[in-house]
């Protein structure tokens, strides 16, 4: 039996929970000779998991086949930190082959001379609607928020997304390689997340990023405090208590099939599987780390305690999503090894977010162990994030931060593929990488400069100057000018 | 850090306080006028007006010099869609007065009795070079909005208190599938509503005598409604419309027409370009956020980053505002804006003029604002670098010859914080 963090909690009800459980697998353990590899085949989310079809709505993704691809003589932001200047690109078989100033060209490739332009890490926006925010934006259209429960953890965002959203189409010409699409803020628990790779496709599944872990939003502050003035919570006090209950219902809810599963072990033919509560899986699988933690917070106040919350119960914040005070507890963050996914200066549109400053993104990097993320909120927002971020380097670098664009660049690909638990595989131009590149016509940190070229996982999935490499949504089909096809 | 910017304010105050003038030597000196851009030129301020601009100017010995050292100059900026003063935080409806809820005809609301000059939001906005704004009521779900506010920025502890430059600057009206729904649910009621009203407005004009003795029919508008039209109808106050619809555009054209007096203006627009070439012949101006490129409703589906363009192209006098709501906060983005026309083709020294000389024009006060000329007042600003990039702010602001502080609310936050080691409480700082 794996020990996890939740059972690790100081608290007395479940400090004698979970030596009622781990005294009763153990015994059970003993008398079992198949146990240890029944152990090996858990997941960390035992037998819950075990005996469910954790992935009920498969990625169908597969990536478009492509040529072996050789961008050369580009500025290069590779995502990670490292600026190349008249460097290559090298993509094959959907990776990333080889990056540098000095790389073998094959004699296969197709050659994109990039002479006077530059190349970056495809952008990753943490923070998107897309889909079930659409527009047109029309109460029948719109999906983002269950606000009928402060709790709504049962509820999967990727059963709203509308692949036919006109924004993926301008997203990408934004250079958005990839989304993390959330439910909305007004539950405590929203439900959980999706990440997609922004490509044009029929479904929701032939989008889904492969192998990425779901998210559950949680939101703190007004919103919910809004939303559920007359039912509660009404307080910030309620919603911690709100939160707090949850998860010790989840961690009761593991308990109960961790009792299974030792009597199964056991060979008790009177083993009763619990019923399953939607909702409660989801709290579970955060606390073991199965889903990410991605949480709506705006006042440092209320993070230092989501932080406490998180020992609590074991539990990591993946990220603080729009952080507006981020800058005042960066510190704390960095020690948290929680990022903070902000905007470079949208501020004062209600009061938690009254005390937002341009320097914010700047400081939160500037700590030790900082990790900073812009994000967009936003489908329009989305299509300039390279401006944004732009925006909060000149910030940084007016109070002598002295960042650079490629360490600004680790804003938008790499610090949210780490927030995602994706970075092995993309947010930066490494050897063996999805090879998610954008093309721009300049220096991105520019507001003059667009992208033109698109690359994901090395196939060309956006073309400025190609009307055939353009999204068309099918709602925008038969109007006289089909969509902004610049 | 505090200590240094406490020091560049006292700098800035006494040499303001004890020079006659201010030359601004060695700048990049766009003046929005025929001028064009001129290198190394020399900004003359005298009191709180411009008196020479060019490569030859005589400098009084007594003058405070700025060097620009060959950075850009431009005009103050203007946005034309804003909240400022109107405005203090979002959600919080006690410190908000920029609209009436649930009174759809309220054009005689006048937004200058809820103006603050000391609303945070004027500061912040200020040091990134917008000098003067319209202050607009709500422009949302309603069909006759009420009277917005011209307005200048350099007011606030220690400046001027008095921000208002034309109390009545324009009056608001919505024209679209939102304002139909007031009006019933369909656009034929709204266009029907607002014949009415104008009908209703000239009859009671013709008519006081027996209005006051309550002899004429019934109107549609209460009294002061009715006075505030007509100044619309009269032409003395500009009538701007929030439209986006091409079809809906062709109706107020219409409208405009059989009203001879009218001087309209197009809100939002984002398919203004569809009917840029009757725009040009009606002589109608609109205000664009041309970043607009998403079909957010059914009606904007023709929404396309070309509109600042193809209006330009078409002789459109277009101004770049701010129009979208989130960005109520955020005013100062409008620099970000017309740098975002112009990498979709609209010239640079069209996107500059769409926030300076254009909406100076279209309200009526090029006389005294929006380029930089002998005569006009001396709003000027020094920039960092190329001022429509989204990396460089201004170094200097001058509203009416006067330098303004370069401080405000974020900027002591920023201060406040920015060193976590250091073990004085927050609130000591």
């Amino acid at each position: 039996m794996t020990i996890r963090k939740p059972y690790e909690a100081g608290d007395a009800r479940m400090r004698s929970i979970l030596l009622a459980a781990t005294a009763l697998v153990a015994v059970m353990a003993a008398s079992s000779a198949d146990v240890a590899t029944a152990q090996t085949e858990q997941s960390a989310a035992g037998r819950l998991l075990a005996t469910v079809n954790r992935d009920p709505y498969p990625s169908t993704y597969v990536p478009r086949p492509s040529p072996v691809t050789a961008i050369i003589g580009a500025t290069i932001l590779d995502g990670a930190g490292r600026m190349i200047e008249n460097g290559t690109v090298v993509m094959a078989n959907g990776k990333v082959l080889s990056v540098g100033a000095n790389v073998a060209i094959p004699d296969n490739a197709v050659v994109v001379d990039a002479a006077g332009k530059w190349v970056t890490a495809g952008i990753i926006d943490i923070h998107s609607h897309i889909g079930i925010g659409p527009v047109p934006n029309t109460e029948a259209s719109g999906d983002v928020n269950e606000s009928t429960s402060p709790n709504t953890a049962q509820v999967w965002t990727e059963h709203a997304v509308w692949p036919q959203d006109p924004a993926f189409g301008r997203a990408i010409a934004g250079g958005i390689t990839t989304q993390h699409i959330s439910v909305g803020s007004a539950n405590l628990f929203g439900g959980r997340t999706v990440v997609v790779k922004n490509v044009p496709s029929r479904t929701t599944q032939g989008m889904k990023f492969p192998g990425a872990k779901q998210g559950v939003k949680m939101a703190c502050g007004e919103n919910p405090k809004r939303v559920y003035s007359k039912s509660g919570p009404k307080t910030r006090m309620a919603s911690f208590a709100g939160y707090r209950a949850a998860w010790y219902d989840a961690l009761e809810y593991q308990y109960s099939w961790d009792l299974y599963e030792a009597k199964v072990q056991q060979g008790d033919p009177a083993a009763k599987p619990p019923s399953r509560d939607l909702k409660k899986e989801t709290l579970a699988m955060a606390l073991s780390g199965d889903i990410l933690v991605q949480m709506h917070c705006y006042r440092a106040d209320e993070m230092a305690l989501v932080l406490d919350m998180a020992k609590e119960f074991g539990y990591h914040v993946s990220t603080f999503h729009h952080a507006v005070e981020g800058y005042k507890i960066a510190d704390l963050l960095g020690e948290a090894g929680t990022c903070g996914a902000m905007w470079s200066d949208w501020w004062g549109f209600k009061l938690e977010s009254f005390d937002g400053i341009r320097e914010n993104i700047a400081l939160v990097d500037a700590a030790e162990n900082g990790c900073a993320i812009v994000h967009s909120d936003s489908n329009v927002g989305i299509q300039r994030l390279n401006q944004e971020a732009a925006k909060s380097m000149a910030a940084g670098n007016r109070i002598g931060l002295n960042i650079s664009k490629a360490h600004a660049w680790t804003w938008l690909s790499l610090n949210p593929a780490k927030a995602l638990q994706i970075d092995d595989v993309t947010g930066s131009l490494e050897p063996g990488k999805m090879a998610d590149v954008v093309l721009w016509s300049g220096d991105p940190l520019s507001v003059y400069t667009k992208a033109e070229e698109v690359y994901i996982d090395g196939a060309l999935t956006y073309d400025r100057d190609d009307p055939t490499k353009q999204f068309l949504s099918d709602f925008e089909v038969g109007y006289t000018k089909q969509g902004d096809l610049k | 850090m505090r200590t240094l910017l406490a020091l560049s304010v006292a700098l800035t105050w006494s040499f303001a306080a004890q020079a006659d003038s201010i030359a601004i030597i060695n700048g990049t000196v766009h003046t929005v006028t025929d001028d064009g851009v001129l290198a190394n030129a020399t900004v003359l301020i005298e009191d709180d007006e411009i008196v020479a601009v060019g490569n030859d100017v005589d400098i009084p010995d007594n003058a405070h010099i700025i060097d620009a050292e060959g950075r850009p100059v431009t005009p103050g900026l203007m946005n034309v869609f804003t909240k400022i003063g109107l405005l203090e935080v979002g959600q919080v409806s006690a410190a908000d007065d920029y609209g009436l809820s649930g009174a759809p005809f309220s054009a005689a609301f006048d937004v200058t009795a809820g103006l603050n000059p000391d609303s945070v939001l004027v500061p912040v906005t200020r040091v990134d070079g917008i000098t003067r704004a319209v202050t607009i009521p709500s422009g949302y779900g309603s069909v006759f909005d009420g009277f917005g506010a011209l307005v200048h920025l350099g007011v606030g502890d220690g400046l001027d208190d008095d921000m208002i430059e034309i109390e009545k600057a324009a009056q608001y009206l919505a024209f679209g599938g939102r304002a139909a729904d007031v009006m019933g649910g369909a656009r034929g009621g709204l266009a029907m509503f607002i014949r009415q009203a104008f009908d209703d407005a000239l009859h009671y004009d013709k008519n006081r005598r027996n209005f006051d003795q309550n002899k004429t029919r019934d109107y549609v508008l209460h009294h002061l409604d009715l006075d505030a039209l007509l100044l619309v109808l009269n032409g003395d106050v500009p009538l701007v419309v929030d439209v986006n619809r091409a079809a809906d555009m062709r109706v107020l054209m219409n409208i405009a027409d059989d009203y001879d007096d009218i001087r309209m203006i197009f809100n939002s627009a984002r398919e203004a370009w569809k009917v840029a070439e009757e725009l040009a012949d009606a002589d109608i101006a609109v205000i664009i956020d041309p970043s607009n490129n998403l079909p957010t409703n059914f009606d904007n589906i023709y929404a396309t980053q070309d509109n600042a363009r193809l209006l330009h192209e078409a002789g459109v006098k277009i101004a770049i505002a701010t129009t979208s709501f989130n960005d109520l906060n955020n005013p100062r983005n409008v620099t970000q804006l017309a740098g975002i026309s112009v990498a979709n083709g609209l010239p640079y020294a069209a996107a500059l003029a769409a926030i300076t000389r254009n909406p100076a024009e279209m309200f009526g006060v090029e006389y005294a604002y929006g380029m930089l000329a002998p005569g006009l007042d001396a709003d000027v600003v020094i920039w960092e670098g190329d001022p429509l990039e989204v990396t460089t702010l201004p170094t200097h602001v001058l509203i009416k010859g006067k330098l303004m502080p370069m401080d405000n609310r974020q900027l002591r936050l920023r201060d406040r914080y920015k060193d976590l080691s250091d073990p004085t409480p927050m609130q000591y700082r």
